[in-house]
């Protein structure tokens, strides 16, 4: 068909090594983060938000938009979006209003959404990441308060959207939910870094929102959203690009994977001198492709203009101070501190840092363990296991706690590396702190010396060529006698008492 | 008064107080009014009778039982088809809301529970509230009981066609451009608009969400000062709500003492445009003020004449957003559910066929006014006029205690007359529309009929926010005067004839 032919040769598919886009071009990115409010009720009415309910069960007049209902803004969402702004170094608007963004669509129940626009609460802010060792500044624009949507489930049809489907089913639970929604400047001069600087970010939002206590940002449950945009110049050029918009980014992962996709999509493009088209694109994470998804070349009309159902917010200045001092240090400014405290190398902690192994370390160093030890379980031991399950760290079995009481019967002596180990296997199985284990399975190093004693004077009769050699002062053949100690204890001697043992003995 | 529909609604609550008559008699005397009158008034689009009589005889007994009871427990009421009820439709007029019963009640339908108000039913409007004259109601327009060729003003006909038909004693109103004050004035009844903020919209089905105001509708002044205090008050559910005490708008509208104010006639708002007698009425108003001890001075207010203009940009803004939730997606009427149709086009075609000719008019008008490109031309502008507005009654009210004019230029014009000529039709609200923009309190009193036609004519007082009870201390003065020199209420009038008619003059 002629179709598939012109298709084939779209710029569409044309592509270009990300590498070598890294050469001709300079990346723009830009991004906007979708933060779901953990209060117990909704922005403007009193519907709890618990997520999971069933369909339509948590809504009201209000959230459901019926004719004569009002609005009255929720001052728990309003303080969480005032110390959002404040963690992100913004400056908070001492008077600001809501403003009506005007969309037709049936998951709006109003067909409009309560949200800010030229008065956002927070703006001009900055925040600094880390990504693959270096430091970047990322501009942020704006942080504002709005209303969450209601779910749509199309129902038949192939795209599983509104198109095409036999109908559509709604559910208004969400419809109301708080949301601040984050905004960056444009981010220029990140180079071929760009899709980790982006990940950077949006993981210290995550970690972030998470020490703030303001949402779950569970990124698989929508709590924290991304919708990235990027654009691409030429080498040298301070002409921006055309940008696309690309939603449906749920996880870490999948921003820093759907930004290297993207550039080279758009990289190929204009080196085929093609034009990149404005819009809005979809990540298929299965796929680990971007598709075309609304056009923005003609930009939808909001007609935004102030709420008259709501009044001005006016934060009293002396109450934002005060929310000022609950806002945790900045994930910049904590790895500095803890590098330098646990004293570990730079690289050390980037490594600990990549493997998500941050709190779980610090945690465990709370607990009483020792940095270093600490980072050799997590970053050993479980980390293998985490692996091998394929689970994230802090899922590998063991808790913070368990681990710096499993260190600590190490250096007690009660137990070895080995030993240890099979405490780890047991903690993981299920059967109990590393304690418990140790007692359910007998595991505790023998320090009864009599029978280690006797197991001594076996293993030396068996071993005659050992001792001799030992006699003629090379003390290294003690090893095979000590060997055949520690099998005969299966493992549940100290080999330092052995080898004392031995020498003793033999001597 | 030997029959209680021609009661005031104060000397209904005092024979109830006293046990000489019950909250039953005389909400059946109302329904039984509303039986052999309301088919030629129509100022009813749904009448609850059973309900009302259940809940009057509710009244009854505890009144019987001992209970303290509010002012005007037992006292009928109509509420205006704009206001949420639980159990009753609420149309607002329209074939979009046709058949559909709210789940709650406005925060106003409350208090009047609360209070022991009797609801009647619910009175014929514009639809959506839009217009002067009652005739854009997709139910058939309500007649003036004046003139039954007439306009009842409007959006709010129903309710004070029913007050002049002697269907109700009172009724509720809610005004975004003179929708209580205008058909107050039509039909020789007084209509309180409140100061912005000072009742509740909560369940009142929003037009203009800046502008709406719910307010008092009835025969007498001291009537509409005791549905204004049920009425009134803070409420957390309305975020624009005043979190103010109430003025004492009972104590003004009994003392009625204007002795040493100051009262300040609007130059702006007379000239071309008045009819002859619609402007000596309202001269024989202020004279009649002066008499009493007021002290009347001109003052002017260049940005009125920007009101009408700028509010026709800001009030259609809010309707087209307002209004977009009438979508056939949750409630209300639908069209094109036939499998064959998109969401989108079910909302089109619901839209195109559930929304009058005046709604679709103001509806394109806001979006346009809206759209990127003309928001500041439009929108923006007008709210700068708005601001000039306010600063004109600021620099008034520094010199002056209230503000009067006719409440509008002409006494009822024939239905039919203006629903071709919009611009005409908008005229009716130029006297009214001021307060609105600016948000401060504002009434209509009867001043008389006109020589020219027999029909009433409306004197409207303008006060500071947060003033009301000024409006009522002039209202109440005005009543008092006039009533002496026409030796009986204006609508005594309209009760001593046996049957309402065509062609004015009795």
């Amino acid at each position: 068909m002629t179709t598939t032919a012109l298709s084939a040769i779209s710029p569409e598919d044309a592509w270009m090594d990300y590498d070598e886009a890294m050469d001709l071009f300079d990346v723009v990115i830009g991004l906007e983060v979708h933060v779901e409010l953990n209060t117990a009720s909704k922005m403007f009415c009193s519907c709890p938000t618990d997520f999971g309910a069933e369909p339509n069960t948590q809504t009201c007049p209000v959230c459901l938009g019926l004719p004569g209902s009002l609005p009255v803004v929720n001052g728990k969402a309003v303080e969480s979006a005032i110390r959002i702004g404040l963690a992100l170094n913004c400056s908070i608007s001492p008077h600001c209003r809501f403003a009506r963004k005007n969309y037709f669509y049936p998951d709006m129940t109003k067909n409009f959404q309560t949200s800010q626009y030229d008065e956002p609460i927070c703006f001009d802010g900055e925040v600094e990441v880390e990504a693959d060792g270096e430091r970047f500044t990322i501009p942020v624009e704006r942080a504002h308060m709005e209303e969450d949507a209601g779910k749509s489930l199309h129902v038949g049809g192939a795209t599983g959207r509104i198109q095409g489907a036999e109908y559509s089913l709604m559910d208004y639970n969400r419809a109301g939910v708080p949301l601040v929604e984050i905004v960056t400047k444009p981010v220029l001069g990140t180079g071929a870094k760009a899709p980790q600087v982006a990940r950077a970010y949006v993981a210290f939002l995550r970690d972030m929102m998470r020490a703030l206590g303001v949402s779950d940002v569970r990124m698989e449950q929508g709590s924290l959203r991304c919708d990235a945009n990027v654009s691409l110049m030429p080498k040298g050029s301070t002409t921006l690009g055309t940008r696309t918009e690309t939603k449906n980014v749920n996880s870490l992962r999948s921003i820093e994977r759907a930004l290297r996709y993207e550039i080279s999509r758009q990289a190929g493009i204009l080196a085929a001198g093609g034009r990149v088209k404005q819009e809005t694109r979809h990540w298929h994470e299965d796929g680990g492709r971007t598709s075309s998804g609304r056009s923005k070349e003609q930009a939808e009309d909001y007609r935004y203009f102030p709420e008259p159902d709501l009044v001005p917010v006016a934060p009293d200045p002396a109450w934002v101070e005060r929310l000022r001092e609950t806002i945790p240090e900045s994930p910049v400014a904590r790895v500095a501190r803890l590098t330098e405290a646990w004293g570990f190398t730079e690289l050390e902690m980037r490594d600990v840092i990549g493997a998500d192994a941050l709190d779980l370390i610090e945690a465990t160093v709370e607990a009483g363990c020792s940095p270093q030890a600490a980072r050799k379980w997590w970053m050993g031991e479980l980390a293998r296991r985490a692996n091998a399950a394929d689970l994230p760290l802090a899922e590998a079995g063991m808790t913070p706690a368990q681990v710096a009481e499993l260190q600590g019967l190490v250096e007690a002596g009660t137990l070895n590396d080995k030993l240890a180990r099979q405490v780890i296997d047991g903690v993981i199985a299920g059967e109990g702190d590393p304690a418990q284990v140790v007692a359910h399975r007998g595991l505790a190093v023998v320090s009864d010396t009599g029978a280690l004693q006797a197991a001594v004077e076996r293993a030396i009769a068996a071993n005659p060529g050992a001792v001799a050699s030992i006699k003629a002062g090379r003390q290294a053949a003690a090893g095979a006698i000590i060997g055949a100690v520690m099998k005969e204890m299966r493992g549940q001697a100290d080999a330092a008492t052995v080898r004392e043992l031995v020498l003793a003995a033999v001597g | 008064m030997s029959e209680p529909i021609f009661a005031s609604a104060a000397d209904l609550a005092r024979d109830l107080a006293a046990g000489t008559l019950s909250s039953e008699e005389a909400t059946r005397a109302c329904l039984e009014r509303i039986e052999s009158s309301d088919g030629d008034v129509h100022a009813f689009l749904h009448v609850r009778a059973d309900e009302a009589l259940s809940d009057a005889r509710a009244i009854d007994q505890r009144r019987a039982s001992g209970e303290a009871l509010g002012p005007l427990a037992g006292v009928p009421i109509a509420v205006k088809d704009a206001f949420c009820t639980t159990g009753s439709p609420t149309t607002c007029g329209s074939r979009m809301l046709e058949g559909w019963v709210p789940p709650y009640d406005a925060t106003v339908v409350r208090r009047l529970k609360e209070a022991g108000l009797v609801i009647l039913g619910k009175t014929n409007m514009d639809e959506f509230a839009m217009g002067s004259s009652t005739e854009n109601s997709a139910f058939g327009p309500t007649r003036n009981p004046w003139d039954l060729t007439r306009i009842p003003g409007g959006s709010g006909g129903g309710s004070a066609a029913c007050l002049a038909a002697f269907e109700a004693p009172l009724a509720v109103g809610s005004d975004t451009g003179g929708s209580i004050r205008q058909p107050a004035s039509v039909t020789g009844t007084v209509g309180v608009k409140p100061t912005y903020g000072g009742v509740s919209r909560y369940g009142l089905v929003a037009m203009a969400s800046s502008l709406d105001q719910p307010g008092p509708c009835a025969r007498t002044v001291l009537d509409a000062a005791l549905l204004h205090a049920v009425m009134a008050g803070h409420d957390p559910s309305d975020s624009t709500s005043i979190d103010a005490p109430v003025p004492d708008v009972v104590a003004a509208a009994r003392a009625g003492d204007v002795a040493g104010m100051r009262i300040g006639v609007v130059t702006e708002l007379s000239g071309e445009g008045y009819a002859p007698g619609v402007e000596q009425r309202f001269q024989e108003a202020v004279a009649a003020l002066a008499a009493a001890g007021a002290e009347i001075v001109e003052v002017s207010c260049p940005h009125f004449s920007l009101a009408l203009p700028a509010y026709y940009l800001i009030m259609p803004s809010e309707v087209s957003s307002n209004l977009a939730r009438f979508d056939a997606m949750r409630y209300g009427l639908r069209v094109g559910d036939d499998g064959s149709h998109s969401a989108e086009q079910v909302m089109r075609l619901s839209r195109g066929a559930g929304f009058g000719a005046e709604v679709k008019r103001r509806v394109i008008l806001g979006t346009y006014a809206l759209s990127s490109g003309y928001y500041d031309a439009y929108y923006g502008s007008a709210q700068k006029a708005r601001t000039l507005i306010i600063e004109d009654f600021d620099r008034a009210f520094a010199t002056v205690d209230v503000l009067v004019s006719p409440s509008t230029p002409t006494t009822a014009f024939p239905l039919g007359e203006r629903t071709n000529d919009p611009m005409a039709m908008y005229q009716a609200d130029l006297c009214t529309i001021p307060s609105n923009m600016a948000g401060n309190s504002s009434a209509s009193f009867p001043a008389g009929l006109a020589p020219e036609d027999g029909l009433p004519v409306g004197f409207q007082v303008m006060a500071p926010p947060l003033c009301d009870d000024r409006l009522y201390r002039v209202g109440a003065a005005l009543e008092r005067v006039l009533t002496e020199r026409w030796g009986a209420p204006l609508l005594d009038a309209l009760a001593g004839r046996d049957r309402l008619s065509e062609g004015g003059r009795a």
